[in-house]
């Protein structure tokens, strides 16, 4: 046990004291909210970054006399002219575009380059709303009568549980799975074949034999898995703490962002004097509701089961990684051992994705639940939507803590055998000879 | 100290030990050899539990081999390593306290024996900076830093520069001294002479020959030797006593390599070229241990 202790100590620390790691567990917060940052500043911010355009309007229905407003960074600017001279001037005349509406209203809009979507879209909202006001009067319909009458019907979705009926709040549960499962994916890899470069790296350097004189070579493997984990598990931490203070900081700039655009949106929707149906859902109240998605999934419960599964996910995947370094002279031959171990992972992701996101308690879902080398993912996404029986929680468990202590006893067999066979080059046949090997 | 006992080894395709029997006196250097492939590494493996025997048993002091006794042996494999990207003191410390020293104990014995062999600037550098003589003495090291009973040491002498293995021959020699029983394993005849005091020598899985140094040459003696003279070339054809395997001229006289024949003596070959010639020197041939290496393996062939 002391021996095993020193090993994961030696593990640790020669990969946390690493520029690299230090590198990367500061660079990806950094980057990720950077990349959040700037994908919401670009979204909140995409009608300012654009110039300001100047339309030249050639009005010959009369519906939209003056009743089109700059908004959007578009300014409109009417003139009495002949449709074909101004056609004709256009591209002396200094304006970005032209938009032409036809007593037809089958409106044009002229550019010298090809007329932007973001442009075109605008004015088509503009112009439609304009027109559908002029229809509705003209039909002598109130306008606040239709749009009682097209208010649309919200289907809430609800969950029986023992305290009375609750909000489902489906989407968060979606957003946690997903995330929870693509954190188990990626680490799995991560770390696995950090466990697997680790033993290539001491049967490279020929260490391997005085270390095995001295230790177990099942504690030489077991003391390297455990020691990568608690490396991967000190990434992880470092990582969640990063991103909250980071996201918290980037989170209140961004919050101001979206204050500035809804005051431009009402703004507009007040220019335009009408109001667009079901277009009033407040942010603020939007916000709100996704912090109270967020905090209808059991955060104890679920934290919990995230790291039991990420915790026996890694054990029972880096014990193959493990076995597969010790087969192998170099990291280029690991190729022919990699695909039976990655394609379980694969599998279970894509089909996370889609089928079991979606029918999270279908038959097929909780087998994938229950089988260990895929139920780290598969069972992380049933998990935040709830309603996962505890029998299949706790057999999956058990399934899952027994195919780690079965996978490790077999890929310790390989792994005692692998580590002193050198310029052979292994076979499946041979890693089962191996296997059958006596001590 | 040791005592092998009927060691069998299996593997798959092949018996790498057949019925190996072995004993190994206290405070001795032991050498254990073979051609490549002999079992000469299987062997060892055993004796340091990392693979065990299919039959037969392995004593260490009259007690059953077992986890206890790993930290009294100290093994330099034939394949040298060390972590490449570790720096060489905290590597050693490792290594030591794996052997069960602990920290306190490992940094003192490090420290005595980096400055014994004038290493100790380079406790800070990473292996890969180092030179391999540089790397081979820092293995040694780890090899004897936790004062083993037993040292098993598998061509200790290649990648040393002469100045380097002499001076490592007399650390592993003043160890004996201390007390350490040294199993070593080479293939360079002349160094198992200068150092061992018994043998046993493996080919093909089994054992052809065990003994001490001494008394292995002495049985392997066939009655040759050398005879000088002086002047001129004397007339050997006429019934000699012995058979000559060789003739050369010297700057004096002449050199015969020559075979005294069944049922004659020595005294018979004097008397045989007293009057012939005037002898200066006559001399018994005991083979090396490179010929009875070399005679032992092939008649087994």
């Amino acid at each position: 046990m002391h021996k095993i202790i020193l090993i994961i100590k030696r593990e640790y620390f020669t990969r946390v004291k690493k520029k690299s790691f230090l590198l990367v567990t500061f660079l990806v917060p950094v980057l990720f909210i950077g990349m959040m940052a700037l994908i919401g500043y670009v979204a909140v911010k995409q009608n300012e970054m654009g110039d300001k355009k100047k339309i030249e309007v050639i009005d010959e229905s009369g519906w939209f006399a003056n009743k089109l407003n700059a908004a959007n960074n578009i300014e409109y600017v009417y003139k009495q002219e002949d449709p074909a001279a101004a056609k004709k001037n256009f591209l002396n005349a200094g304006y970005d575009y032209l938009l032409y509406i036809p007593a037809s209203l089958n409106a044009q809009l002229i550019s010298e380059n090809k007329p932007s979507t973001g442009v075109t879209n605008n004015v088509e909202s503009a112009l439609n709303a304009i027109a559908q006001a002029r229809r509705l009067a003209d039909a002598h319909i109130d306008s606040a009568v239709l749009a009682s009458a097209q208010k649309g019907i919200d289907v809430q979705g609800l969950q029986m549980t023992e305290s009375g009926i609750k909000n489902a709040h489906v989407y968060a549960s979606y957003g946690v799975g997903l995330v929870c499962a693509f954190l188990i994916y990626f680490s799995l890899f991560l770390y696995g074949t950090q466990v697997m470069r680790g033993v290539i790296e001491e049967k490279v350097s020929r260490i391997i034999e005085v270390i095995i004189s001295s230790v177990k070579p099942f504690q030489l493997m077991l003391g390297k898995i455990i020691g990568v984990g608690l490396v991967g598990l000190t990434q992880f931490i470092m990582w969640i703490a990063l991103t909250l203070t980071l996201s918290t900081v980037v989170g209140s700039l961004v919050q101001k962002g979206v204050k500035v655009r809804t005051e431009q949106a009402t703004q507009m929707q007040k220019a335009m004097g009408q109001q667009t149906p079901k277009a009033d859902v407040h942010p603020d109240n939007m916000m709100g509701s996704i912090m109270e998605e967020v905090e209808s999934i059991p955060v104890v419960y679920t934290v919990s089961c995230f790291l039991f599964y990420f915790l026996f996910g890694y054990l029972i995947y880096s014990a193959l990684f493990a076995a597969v370094g010790s087969a192998v002279d170099s990291e280029t031959e690991t190729q022919q051992f990699m695909l039976p171990i990655t394609l379980p992972l694969i599998f279970t992701f894509a089909l996370s994705q889609s089928v079991i996101v979606n029918n999270p308690d279908s038959t097929f879902s909780v087998w994938l639940s229950m089988i260990p080398f895929t139920s780290p993912i598969a069972m992380m996404i049933r998990i935040p939507f709830g309603g996962v029986p505890a029998w299949q929680l706790g057999l999956s468990m058990l399934l899952l803590v027994l195919g780690f202590l079965f996978t490790t006893w077999v890929a310790g067999r390989i792994y005692r055998v692998g580590i002193l066979m050198y310029g052979k080059k292994a076979t499946y046949k041979e890693l089962a000879k191996w296997f059958f090997y006596s001590e | 100290m040791l005592s092998i006992r009927h060691i069998v080894k299996q593997y798959a395709n092949h018996r790498a030990l057949d019925d190996v029997s072995i004993e190994i006196e206290q405070g001795k250097v032991f050498g254990l050899l073979g051609p490549n492939g002999a079992g000469k590494t299987s062997l060892i493996r055993i004796i340091n539990q990392i693979t065990g025997p299919d039959s037969g048993e392995v004593l260490f002091n009259g007690q059953k081999l077992d986890q206890s006794h790993i930290s009294r042996i100290g093994y330099l494999p034939e394949e040298r390593g060390l972590y490449k990207k570790m720096e060489i003191g905290e590597q050693i410390l490792y290594l030591a306290q794996l052997k069960g020293l602990s920290l306190q104990e490992a940094r003192k014995r490090a420290k005595y024996w980096f400055q014994k062999l004038e290493i100790e600037s380079w406790w800070n550098k990473k292996i890969e900076e180092l030179s391999k003589g540089m790397q081979q003495k820092a293995q040694f090291v780890a090899t004897v830093i936790h004062e083993p009973d037993l040292l098993i040491l598998d061509e200790p002498f290649t990648g040393f520069d002469p100045v380097n293995a002499e001076i490592i021959k007399n650390e592993i020699l003043e160890l004996n001294k201390k007390g350490a029983t040294v199993i070593f394993s080479t293939h360079r005849m002349e160094s198992v002479e200068e150092l061992c005091d018994s043998i046993a020598l493996l080919n093909l899985s089994k054992k052809i020959l065990d003994g001490k140094v001494k008394t292995i040459r002495n049985a392997y003696r066939n009655g040759t030797y050398i005879l000088e003279y002086e002047g001129e070339k004397a007339d050997t054809s006429a019934s000699a006593p012995f058979e000559v395997l060789s003739e050369a001229a010297t700057d004096e006289g002449y050199q015969l390599k020559l075979r005294i024949n069944a049922g004659s003596k020595v005294n018979d070959v004097l008397q045989y070229m007293l009057p012939r010639t005037a002898i200066s020197k006559l001399e018994e041939v005991i083979p090396t241990m490179n010929e009875v290496f070399i005679q032992t393996v092939s008649k087994a062939k």
